[in-house]
Formats: C-alpha cells, sequence, structure tokens
C-alpha cells in the first residue's frame, strides 16, 4: 500500500466537526469536474491512491478514469462498500426486505434469477456475493487492489458476533476480485482478536488513530497497545481528528507507531493537499 | 453478567442489538422478530436464541431486561407484558401512540421499580448535553424565543411502503422525525404546554405528513417554533438543530457544533464578546464500542448501568417520552383546528 491514501469524505459532504461545513462542500463539489480537478491535483502531487466509498457519483468519476487509460494508469482506487446512507435511508423506508429488493440486482422472486433462488434460500453468503458484485460493478477495468467494508457493517457485524460474515467476505473478495480484503472499524482491538480468532491473519485494518482519542472506542491505551505488540497492517484514519487537532502534531503522533503502513486524509486545495502528504511522509 | 434480549430486528433494533452484545456486562441471549429471514440470519451466523413470540421469549429466557424496538403500535403490548414479569425495558421512540397507555405503562414501571428509558438518543450527544448546561447556567440572559429543526432524506419521492406510511400506526414525520426536536425542546429548554397555528405537510408521501411546522409555548413561558422536513434531500442524513436567542445572544447547537454568540462576556465559562464554536470532539461521550455514533451506545451504557446498579435513569424515562407523546397530540389536535 501507498504510504498516503486520499479520501473522499470532502467531496461528498462528510465532515465530522460541522454540518455547515459540510454544506459549503457540497456546493464546491456538485459538478464531478471538481473532484476530478483535486483529484488530479492529488495525482500531479504524486498520490496514486483514492480511498472511496461506493457512492453514485464515484461511478461518474471512474467513467473519467476508464476514459483516460493513459493518464490513470498507475492510479488505484480502494473501494469501501457500501455507501450506508443509501441503504440506510431505505430500510426507514422500504422495510429490509424491501431494502434486499431493491438493491439485490434480478428479481428476487424470480427463483430461476441467481437472486431469486439466493432469497428463497436464505443463502445470506450469495446475497452478501451479489450485493458485492453490485458495489463492485463501477469500478470494472480500473485496478482495485485493495477492497474494504465499511465501519457501519464491520462494527455490526462485530457487535452482533456474526463472525462467519467476515471469513465470507474474506475469502471471495481474495478469490473473486483478487484483491486484499480490508476493514474500516471504529472498533479495532476487538475487530482485530476477532479476525485473528478466525485466522484472518495480518488484516488490513482502517481505523481511527489521533492523539486525543476520538473515535478509538475502547480507549487510547488499548489501541496504542495493539499498534505496538500486534501483527496487522493499521491505515490510520481521522488522524486530526474532525479538525480538533493541528496538521503537524497530529502526523508527528504517528511516529510513535512504526507499523502503520499508510495514511487516510481528505483536503481540497492543492497546498493542503501537499503539506499534508509531506508531513505524513516525514513520519511513515 | 446479566441478560438482555431484543424484539424488533429493524434498523434500530439491529443497532441496538449489536450495541447489547458487544457489551462487556451482558449476555444476549435471545432476539425476537416477525420475519423468517432476520431470525436465520441469526440463527445461522450467531449463537442467541430466536423467537417469533415475544411473550414465550420472555418467559423461556427470562431476561433480566428487554430492548424494544418494534413499529410504535406494538409498544404498549410489548412494554406491558415485560414489566408485569419484571423486566427492566428499554422502548424506541416513539414511546406510545395514545397517552393514555403510555399514562398505565409510566405507572406500572414506578410501581414495579424497573428500570425504563426510551431511545431519544440526541441526549447522550455531548454538543446537546452541553447546551443545556449553559443555558442552565444563565449565559444567554433572559430566553426570548427558540426554533427546534430537523431535516433529512427519509421520503424524497412518490411512492407507499411500511408501518412508517400509517399514522394510524404513528408513521408519519410528527412521530418519527419531529418527536426528536419536541423532547429535545422538552427536556433542555421547557415542556411544552400549547401548540398554535400547526400544519402538517403531506409532500410525497400519502397519508401521513412529511413536514411539521407549528409554534410552542412553553410551561415556563419561553415560546418558539418547530420546523421539521423528513422529505429534505438536502441533507445528507438527519440533521436536528436548536436555536436559542437570548437578550445576552444566541446559540446555534447540532449534533457536530455549538456556535455561541454573545453580546456581553461570561467569564466564568470562558466565553468571549461575540462568536465562539465549540466542536463535538470536546464533548463525544466515550464508549467502549462505537456503531454510528456514540450517542447510541452511550445511551445503552446507560440503561444497562442503570439496572446493574439498580437505580432509575437519568434521562429518557418513560414519563418524559410519555411527556414527548402528549406534545405530539397537541400538535395533531392543533392542526385538525
Amino acid at each position: 500500500m501507498d504510504k498516503v491514501l486520499f479520501g473522499d469524505n470532502q467531496f461528498f459532504a462528510v465532515n465530522h466537526a460541522s454540518d455547515e461545513k459540510a454544506r459549503a462542500q457540497s456546493v464546491r463539489f456538485k459538478e464531478d469536474k471538481a473532484i476530478m480537478k483535486v483529484l488530479d491535483d492529488a495525482i500531479d502531487l504524486g498520490i496514486n491512491t483514492f480511498m472511496c466509498t461506493t457512492h453514485d457519483r464515484i461511478a461518474n468519476i471512474c467513467d473519467i478514469i476508464r476514459a483516460n487509460p493513459d493518464r490513470y494508469k498507475n492510479f488505484n482506487i480502494y473501494p469501501c462498500m457500501p455507501y450506508a446512507h443509501k441503504y440506510a435511508n431505505a430500510v426507514t423506508e422500504l422495510g429490509i426486505i424491501g431494502t434486499i429488493k431493491q438493491y439485490v440486482p434480478g428479481n428476487i422472486f424470480g427463483t430461476f434469477a441467481k437472486g431469486g433462488l439466493a432469497f428463497v434460500n436464505k443463502d445470506f453468503i450469495k446475497l452478501m456475493e451479489l450485493l458485492i458484485d453490485a458495489e463492485m460493478k463501477m469500478f470494472k477495468g480500473i485496478n482495485t487492489p485493495v477492497i474494504f467494508i465499511q465501519n457501519v457493517i464491520v462494527d455490526m457485524i462485530l457487535g452482533l458476533k456474526m463472525y462467519d460474515v467476515f471469513k465470507a467476505y474474506d475469502e471471495y473478495i481474495r478469490k473473486k476480485y483478487n484483491a486484499e480484503p480490508g476493514y474500516i472499524t471504529m472498533n479495532m482491538p476487538a475487530l482485530l482478536d476477532v479476525l485473528n480468532s478466525l485466522g484472518i491473519e495480518n488484516p488490513i485494518i482502517c481505523s481511527s488513530i489521533n492523539k486525543i482519542g476520538f473515535r478509538m472506542s475502547g480507549g487510547i491505551e488499548l489501541y496504542e497497545k495493539y499498534l505496538n505488540e500486534k501483527q496487522f497492517r493499521p491505515i490510520a484514519m481521522q488522524v486530526l481528528a474532525a479538525g480538533a487537532l493541528r496538521p503537524k502534531e497530529a502526523i508527528q503522533y504517528l511516529e510513535k507507531f512504526p507499523n502503520i503502513e499508510s495514511v487516510l486524509f481528505g483536503a481540497s486545495s492543492k497546498g493542503h493537499i501537499q503539506e499534508t502528504k509531506e508531513l505524513i511522509e516525514s513520519v511513515i | 453478567m446479566i441478560k438482555g434480549a431484543v424484539i424488533g430486528l429493524g434498523k434500530m433494533g439491529l443497532s441496538h442489538a449489536a450495541i447489547v452484545g458487544a457489551h462487556p456486562e451482558v449476555d444476549m441471549v435471545a432476539v425476537c422478530d416477525a420475519s423468517s429471514l432476520i431470525l436465520d440470519a441469526f440463527k445461522k451466523f450467531s449463537q442467541v436464541h430466536t423467537y417469533n413470540d415475544y411473550q414465550e421469549m420472555i418467559k423461556k429466557e427470562n431476561p433480566d431486561f428487554v430492548v424494544i424496538a418494534t413499529p410504535t403500535r406494538f409498544h404498549y403490548p410489548m412494554v406491558k407484558y415485560a414489566l408485569e414479569n419484571g423486566k427492566h425495558v428499554y422502548c424506541e421512540k416513539p414511546f406510545s401512540l395514545h397517552a393514555y397507555q403510555g399514562e398505565e405503562l409510566v405507572q406500572l414501571a414506578q410501581s414495579k421499580g424497573l428500570v425504563n428509558q426510551v431511545g431519544y438518543h440526541n441526549h447522550f450527544i455531548g454538543t446537546f448535553r452541553e447546551l443545556k448546561r449553559l443555558l442552565q447556567a444563565g449565559v444567554l440572559g433572559e430566553i426570548v424565543h427558540f426554533t427546534g429543526e430537523a431535516y433529512g432524506p427519509v421520503v424524497v419521492k412518490e411512492k407507499g411502503g411500511t408501518w412508517r406510511s400509517k399514522p394510524e400506526e404513528g408513521g408519519g414525520c410528527l412521530y418519527d422525525y419531529a418527536s426528536h426536536v419536541l423532547n429535545l425542546v422538552q427536556e433542555i429548554i421547557g415542556r411544552p404546554v400549547e401548540a398554535s397555528g400547526s400544519q402538517l405537510k403531506s409532500i410525497y408521501s400519502k397519508g401521513v405528513e412529511d413536514a411539521v411546522y407549528c409554534s410552542l409555548k412553553l410551561e415556563n413561558g419561553i415560546s418558539g417554533q418547530l420546523a421539521v422536513n423528513w422529505s429534505d434531500e438536502t441533507h445528507r442524513k438527519m440533521t436536528t438543530s436548536l436555536t436559542i436567542i437570548g437578550k445576552n445572544g444566541k446559540i446555534i447547537c447540532d449534533a457536530t457544533e455549538m456556535k455561541i454568540y454573545l453580546k456581553e462576556p461570561v467569564k466564568k465559562e470562558g466565553l468571549e464578546q461575540g462568536w465562539t464554536t465549540k466542536y463535538i470532539t470536546d464533548f463525544a461521550i466515550p464508549v467502549n464500542y462505537y456503531l454510528r455514533g456514540e450517542e447510541y451506545s452511550a445511551q445503552i451504557d446507560n440503561f444497562i448501568d442503570c439496572v446493574v446498579n439498580n437505580k432509575q435513569s437519568d434521562y429518557n424515562t418513560f414519563e418524559q417520552g410519555l411527556y414527548t407523546d402528549k406534545v405530539v397530540e397537541m400538535i395533531i389536535e392543533d392542526a385538525k383546528k
């Protein structure tokens, strides 16, 4: 993995500290070309990995990338699925079965369709695979060497103790997409213990890692212990703790943990991207 | 270890089940739902026992507490049965469909001395707690007006759906979205005693309102306005805010930040004249297990803590939930005028 991973929250009105800033971002990135401009800036600065949710608008970005193979031949996307709000809003309105009907491709009540058969047989793993395929469709022809599941799903499976789902996900991503499975979580120590217990060794885990312990459930001490003592491939996110920390002190904190492989961050201005990238590369 | 069980496995029920399941002091013994699809997933992937009959579950499993996250019309019979059988109860919001039923449940819980809590999670968001503290400290001086708002993209096109589109079952924006804001107003500023100019507007839904607008008068004499719309796709997810105007300035508070403007500084709070912005990062309640937001874990942690230590909750009691139901009824009555 690259040391610097470029994130997408800024493009989709996600700001963990301010709804108002989030709204301003959504105005700025109304057009896909505004997103592409920032991505191009990042690429020009030597960033080659974009870690993004499977938001509908990413499909448009993928179209642009496919249409310019020379420019983007070394460019990687790490998809993070699913775009949870899409499903969450659908569940409120349609219920869980209604949501499955809406998003599993094909008619799930047609027993001859793949999805229909999986639904009738209550073959949950097959349903999961179909949903993964539906989310991955937009990335066809693009390098996706690591594929993540979003924290809301990872952490729900963790809480419900439905651990075999991790195993099935892990196997499917490796087999079907020839990619490395990744996990985003707000509960890193608990997740690592579970993955190890399933025989999933040295997993890629993306979690909040910051000096003030923001969104580090289980506590900062436990996180630091795991970062120092356990074997896994950590990606640090929310390093700035949603803007509560200044970039320099925030990134210097990471220096204590040589095991951290990559840092995920998002920014909108070229100057900001350059500054953060250089800071990260100076400590990782 | 205490034993817990969850009834109703929709979006909130699954979330609660995960939080209860991850709690170090709880053994989640069983779940109950009407959908065999969901129950089969639990059977296949987890160790918990599954039921489609909540009475049977409560009898056989004998849990210390139950979490009830079913559609609102089931709250009354389920909460009643659980309380009668001596179970502590955490119930999703809104609490009851009819205030007289809610009254009965409040009395039953009190007479049995059982822990009772309703799922108004905003009280477990640090910014709203800080807002309440600052108002009690009097930083705004005399309060002259408030605005309570919530917007989000739940129903953004015309199409029928689930129980949420049936008013008699507790569907609609008033019960679902506006109740959150009413409950915040009630606990942070004061209890509403009168609703006027109420408008329940359908935008895309048939049969239920998608937006609620009204004026509210509180028991302490303060008045203000409510504006809630769940058909607003300019918001990525539900956004809830309170704006409070006092003689010494104003505070705009949501789940992520608090913007404070003061005419005169308030030294004891370290608040200067003019604008100050405070962020959730300073106020988030630390949790051991996180799913979708600290507040969802923090409210369950609070409930479990009360059960374990045999004490009543300071937040979101049935009585508080019932009062919000009464305000909902006030608005419905006023809208008919």
